[in-house]
């Protein structure tokens, strides 16, 4: 039985089947932009035997539907759709079954299609027996699998349930969310991560109508109208001194403050001490040495390092939260976050109330790339609602805020050498990344990790930001093993012990920076050895499903044809999480003044398509997103202060900058769906960079890739 | 201190009681009840609050009450007179154009302003058209396409 289901096994926590016909599903998982709603949708109505129109999903809720967790990690189609397939399974056996009693026949004979069962000339309904079949049962784990009829919704391009709404601009978004008595809230964040507050002026508010909400050195106000809030929390702002201190580390120098330490070490490929024999025994993808491999003596060595910046999420909505503390004692609150049941847990974890009492809701937010400051929020929203009982109090946050208080992706650093043959074949390869921990995420490390929580009059611990354990995909060695046949590898994680600046989850993870270094250098080793980069990966690469894709995205590229002057092409490619998506980009890059990305080609194997429409858009959003962080993206600060607070000071990719986009699938249908929605983020930076040195014949190492570093690294060569 | 305030919105004339200084992102979703034109922002650099003013596109995070007294101001809500979608909204639909959605308001308010000005125009001028309006999720191409598409089937009905 499907994990997820097995934790949630009653099947009337899935779905509910109406009179009407219509059906309602209940996932654990949320809707954050990326269309993971419709594809369940379509899942579900096949598995029932139900027209897509009459599936409705329902709003993740902690009370009333499974908990399955984060939405997070491009694992949702696999998670949930497996558990969404057996479910909907088990509940159109036990209709076929009360529909088979009734009429006295066999289950066999009866077939459901569109919503009706028939046998012969006998038919009913979904809606006709809602009434008869309980659905409070568990599920059974020795039940059929899957009723193994004949895709109808699933593999088709089904529209998004969500974009009418959103097209047409109805109310839908958690912003838009007003509950009866509402009053809005806002928050005085600190001025800089180590500040505490000393000193609020509160006479400066006489007048306002508005509460003041105070504890340590969390601070806000609350009140019915949200232009009187708003311009008390600027009024507030600027009555409130704080005591700061220099805590954040050198913006030039990450390299050298990843690597000082302390670190955790991650030891993920470690080579026999003897030199003898190769790794393989460790090799999750079970490869062996290349015939003769090991014999082949060294002829030359390559080292290289690379680095990106800490990034933000970015998302184009600030983070919004609604709490309501109830006569009862309970407590309920709305969010857009990734995991509501983790929120839950978090909450009454800072407060010391039983998560019982609280129920949390997901309503949508802006597209969301990780652990952003949803939860963050959520509780803020809490602190709030605290000082007016009974009243929703509805949180949002500036756009400075989110773009400096929302945790970041960690800075990372990579350093790769690599002993080859003299033909150029990989012979050995040692690899080290260093990074600040990729999760802090509600409830990690014991503690609510959420933003405010630190901030109050008793406050939580803030630690540094964790890894998620390898069964979950890891962190900072997320895709840090090459795909590729190599002898004798050693992989080695090294997560940093502090966290001056606040790291967690972005679409990823590590994977990002991995894959951009692995694939820079197989290029950097390609070009050393006079290969073709595309032939050279392709040369130590035995994964068939790995060949197809490379050589799909080379092909549909025009790879190999010449080029125009200051023009390049560049290959990029990786399994995510060596057990996801597979992923090539062939990007083409132009430099004169600007760098300039005019195409992007992307294969992609996601194993059985749900909705082919909907990888193409995850793969396009992902690529373009990753295009922006390649080119433009870097999280400014100073000794003291987050300084890129606006869309001028954190630029992102725009409409006359991003490139045109291709995405081939190459299909595996007898494989299982995995996500598509982290997939092109390394492929894209390493395909960027690697085509920018086949244009200038320059080697850019460190994110982002400016016209400025190209100038730096023109001058820094003697 | 709120004053009143009287001008159109949607074709209809209101009278709302505002405070001066209150933006007129704000009216139009607290006090009309018009939720499709967003806050991103609130610095104009966005694009997700953009409404049209008098014809031209501007964002309405930006635009304080004082200054949209008598003013024309059509919203996401208002583009297709009788309640339907406006072609750009029709078109987006047909391309998928959207993912989390938060971002398309604004450009369907910037789409369909260029489209009245030019009714057909090649994929150059809707990327200029819409340079000032941010999408994150990356569906930019999409987005593009979709004008594109909708400016083609105007023209060959």
């Amino acid at each position: 039985m499907p994990k997820d289901l097995a934790a949630n096994p009653i099947l009337s926590r899935w779905v509910t089947v109406h009179p009407d016909g219509g059906v309602d599903v209940r996932v654990g998982k949320v809707e954050l932009g990326q269309g993971i709603l419709t594809a369940l949708a379509q899942i579900a109505a096949d598995e029932l035997g139900v027209e897509l129109e009459r599936v409705r999903m329902r709003p993740a809720n902690t009370a009333s539907g499974p908990d399955e967790g984060l939405t997070s990690g491009s694992m949702s189609i696999m998670h949930s759709g497996g558990a969404v397939r057996v479910a909907c399974a088990q509940v159109r056996a036990r209709f076929t079954a009360e529909a088979a009693r009734r009429w006295d026949v066999g289950a066999a004979r009866v077939t459901v299609r569109r919503g009706l069962l028939e046998c012969g000339e006998r038919v009913t309904s979904y809606g006709a027996l809602a009434g008869a079949v309980d659905l409070d049962v568990p599920a059974d784990p020795l039940a059929p699998f899957t009723h193994g009829g004949k895709a109808v919704a699933v593999g088709t391009s089904a529209p998004r349930l969500d974009l009418p709404d959103k097209i047409a601009g109805r109310p839908r978004f958690i912003h838009d969310l007003r509950l009866p008595g509402q009053w809005f809230g806002r928050v005085v964040r600190p001025p800089s991560p180590g500040a505490a507050l000393r000193h609020v002026d509160e006479g400066r508010l006489a007048g306002m109508d508005v509460l003041l909400v105070r504890d340590g050195s969390f601070v806000g106000v609350t009140g019915a109208d949200e232009a009187e809030v708003s311009r008390a929390a600027e009024v507030l702002r600027a009555a409130a001194s704080w005591d700061e201190h220099d805590t954040l580390p050198d913006e030039d120098g990450l390299r050298d403050f990843l690597r000082s330490g302390p670190h955790e070490t991650l030891p993920v490929l470690t080579p026999p001490l003897d030199g003898s024999g190769p790794d393989g025994s460790e090799a999750p993808d079970g490869s062996e040495v290349p015939a003769g491999g090991a014999a082949r003596p060294v002829a030359r060595g390559l080292r290289a390092s690379y680095g990106r910046p800490f990034l933000a999420h970015a998302s184009m909505a600030p983070s919004c939260g609604v709490a309501r503390w109830n006569d009862d004692g309970t407590l309920s609150v709305w969010s857009h976050s990734q995991g509501i049941n983790g929120l839950r847990n978090a909450i009454g974890l800072a407060l010391g109330l039983d998560a019982d009492r609280i129920e949390v809701e997901h309503a949508e937010g802006a597209g969301c790339y990780g652990h952003n400051a949803a939860d963050d929020a959520a509780f803020d929203a809490v602190l709030l609602a605290r000082a007016v009982p009974g009243r929703p109090v509805h949180v949002q946050w500036s756009r400075r805020d989110e773009l400096a208080w929302s945790p970041f992706g960690s800075a990372m650093s990579v350093e790769v050498a690599a002993e080859v043959s003299e033909s150029g074949a990989v012979l050995t390869w040692d690899y080290d990344v260093w990074s600040q921990g990729h999760t802090s995420r509600p409830g990690f490390a014991g503690v609510p990790g959420l933003l405010a929580a630190g901030h109050l009059e008793r406050p939580w611990p803030q630690p540094p930001a964790v890894d998620p354990p390898p069964a979950a995909g890891s962190g900072t060695v997320r895709n840090a093993v090459p795909i590729y046949d190599f002898p004798r590898r050693r992989v080695t994680g090294h997560r940093l012990l502090r966290a001056p600046l606040r790291s967690s989850a972005l679409r990823a993870l590590g994977a990002f920076m991995n894959v951009f270094a692995i694939e820079s250098f197989m290029d950097e080793l390609a070009l050393s050895a006079g290969a073709d980069p595309l032939e050279y990966r392709l040369a130590h690469l035995g994964d068939a499903r790995g060949r197809r894709v490379l050589t799909a995205a080379a092909d549909a590229s025009g790879w190999g044809a010449p080029m125009p002057e200051g023009s390049g092409r560049g290959i990029g490619f990786a399994r995510y999480k060596d057990k996801g998506a597979y992923c090539a980009v062939v990007a083409e890059v132009e430099a004169e003044q600007e760098i300039r990305v005019p195409r992007l080609t992307i294969a992609v194997d996601v194993g059985l398509v749900v909705n082919p429409d909907g990888v193409r858009n995850q793969i396009e959003g992902g690529a373009t997103q990753a295009a922006s962080w390649t080119l433009k993206e870097r999280v400014r600060f100073d000794r003291r202060r987050v300084t890129s607070d606006d869309w001028e000071s954190y630029p992102i990719l725009r409409f006359s900058e991003t490139p045109e986009i291709s995405v081939i699938l190459v299909e595996a249908p007898g494989l299982p769906s995995v996500g598509a929605g982290e997939a092109a983020q390394g492929p894209t930076a390493a395909a960027i960079a690697n085509a920018l040195a086949a244009a200038l014949d320059i080697r850019l190492r460190d994110l982002p890739l400016t016209p400025d570093s190209i100038i730096a690294t023109i001058n820094a060569t003697p | 201190m709120t004053r009143a305030f009287e001008l159109t919105v949607n074709g209809e004339p209101v009278r709302v009681e505002a405070d001066p200084d209150a933006t007129l992102l704000h009216v139009l979703r607290n006090v009309l009840d018009l939720k499709g034109t967003r806050f991103g922002c609130g610095l104009g650099l966005c694009g997700a609050c953009f409404v049209r003013m008098d014809g031209n596109v501007v964002p309405s995070c930006d635009v304080p009450m004082w200054s949209a007294a008598g003013r024309t101001v059509v919203t996401v809500e208002g583009l297709s007179a009788g309640g339907g979608l406006h072609r750009v909204q029709r078109a987006l639909l047909d391309e998928q154009a959207a993912q989390c959605g938060f971002c398309i308001s604004g450009i369907i308010m910037s789409a369909a302003t260029l489209l009245d000005a030019d009714p057909a125009p090649g994929e150059r001028a809707v990327i200029e058209a819409l340079d000032r309006n941010l999408c994150r999720c990356g569906v930019q191409r999409r987005v593009v396409r979709a004008i594109v598409n909708a400016g083609a089937a105007e023209e060959t009905p």
